[in-house]
Order: structure tokens, then sequence, then C-alpha cells
């Protein structure tokens, strides 16, 4: 990942999601696209050319959610007009790489129930459900005087 | 989670076509190999023919084969042609207790309903070579 296919990435993303999230992604760059050697964050791009057509991103991390060293991936995408040409299992194939390389031997990741086109990739790349569980719940507006 | 015999029926039948997609397998065939009678089966076939899962071929060598997209066909659009898998609904008083289960019950029926929306026939046939291998 350069900077200069930052520009691609945001352009790419609201491509696919219908939202332009041009400062997100400034800040996604400036932690995952220089990281410091020895950080184990990655943020791969495919280049056709001179275009993007699709990204990943993931990191190491240790000891969190109680888990050992495990990879992470937190994002991927491909360019919808160049979809089903194997760029996205590159893609993938290229974080494990990186990611085997670091000593790390599992991969997870977290995506809505819903969104069953990117569920789908990865249940073809041989992922299954992980053993944890995703908790999450409605956190409403605090009511009277808040102690400080 | 258990799923009706036919439904399991449908879903192995698909993973036997799915598997040789060019080969006409006679209904008999599939029906031995599950040990059900082959009337039984042509009720499942039936439904899957209709709903463009497979297609049957008439005359010598006949039988069926598999005419949809095996890595655009998922599990849930087969369940789904053979039962509902969500949680009945319950006649029971409406109390607080009653919300709670409900609660509940549609959190398993959603993650059942994303696992099996998730997983098409493709990455299914992958992963009965993967257990086959692992024998």
């Amino acid at each position: 990942m350069r900077r200069q296919d930052l520009e691609q990435v945001v352009a790419l993303d609201a491509r696919v999601t219908g939202l332009e999230k041009r400062a997100y992604w400034e800040r996604v760059y400036r932690r995952y696209g220089h990281a410091q050697r020895g950080e184990q964050r990655l943020f791969l791009v495919a280049v056709a050319g001179s275009e993007v057509v699709g990204f990943v991103i993931g990191e190491v991390r240790d000891w969190e959610f109680g888990s050992p060293p495990c990879g992470w991936v937190f994002a991927i995408d491909v360019d919808p007009r160049v979809r089903q040409a194997g760029i996205g299992t590159r893609l993938l194939t290229a974080l494990c790489d990186a990611m085997r390389s670091a000593g790390v031997r599992q991969l997870r990741t977290l995506l809505s129930a819903d969104n069953t086109l990117i569920l789908s990739f990865f249940r073809s790349q041989g992922m299954m459900a992980a053993p944890m569980i995703p908790l999450g719940m409605e956190m409403p507006p605090a009511t009277g005087r808040s102690r400080s | 989670m258990k799923l009706q015999v036919n439904t399991l029926l449908a879903l192995y039948s698909v993973l036997d076509f799915a598997a040789d997609p060019q080969r006409h397998i006679p209904a008999s065939e599939i029906a031995d190999r599950y040990g059900v009678s082959a009337h039984h089966l042509a009720k499942v076939l039936a439904e899957l023919a209709r709903a463009g899962v497979v297609e049957s071929v008439r005359g010598v060598g006949g039988g069926y084969r598999f005419s949809a997209n095996a890595r655009r066909l998922t599990l849930m659009d087969v369940i789904q042609l053979f039962e509902d898998i969500s949680s009945p609904r319950r006649e029971a008083e409406d109390t607080a207790a009653d919300r709670a289960i409900d609660t509940v019950l549609a959190e398993v029926d959603q993650m059942a309903r994303a696992t099996f929306s998730s997983i098409t026939v493709a990455t299914m046939l992958r992963l009965v070579e993967r257990e086959a291998g692992s024998r």
C-alpha cells in the first residue's frame, strides 16, 4: 500500500458502500498503511495496471478477546466490476502468508450476520464459525444527572 | 438444529448432483444410496426441479442433473424449499418471560439463517472433500 493508492481505496469503498469516508480511511492509512516493522499490521492492495481493484486490511492481535496471538482481517473488498476473478482469494492468501510468516496459526474476522456476500466469500476460503460469540447491546441515553 | 428428512434428502441429492454436474443420475440410484423409496425421493426431486436446482433428463441414461450455479446456490436456498427453520410462533400469553424467551429464540434463528445463507454448494463440496480426506 502506497500513499498514492489511498484515493483509489477511498473511491472503491465509496462505490461499494455508497458512502465516502475520507477521514476514516486517512486514519486507517495512518495506522495500517505504514506500520513500523514488527507491528504486524497489513494493508495490501491488488493493482491491475495502475488501478487499485481490491484491498485487504488486517493485523496480528495478542491476547485480545482472551485469545493467544491471532490474525484478524477486518476489511476486504474487490471492485464489483472485476469480481469472480480470484482477486479476493489472492488478497486473502497474501495476508495469510504474511501472518503465517509472523508465526500466526489462526485467522479470524467479524462481520454482520446479514452480509451474505462477504460471509460467503470467507466461507469459500474455508473459514468456519469461531468458538466465540459476538455480543452487543443498545445503550439508551443516560437519564438524570451523571455522577462525577 | 434438526432438519426434516426431506430437507436432508434434498441436501444430499444436491451435493451428489453438483459433485458431477454433467452426469445424469437416476433417481433410483440416489434412493438406494440413502435407503429411501424412489417414490419418496421423486417428490423431493420434483420440488428441486420446480425451483430450477436440478432438471430431469428423459430417455435412456436419463435421470436428473444439476442445473443451478454451485457458487451461488446456498444451503438456505435449498432448505427453504422444504421447511421454515424459524422457531414456531408460540401460543402463549404475552408475558415478559414470553417476550424474553422469544428474543433468545430469535437470536438463535438469526444465527442459523446466517450460517445456512453463507454456505454455498461449492463451499459445501470443498467441505465434503476435506472431511473425506481426514478419514
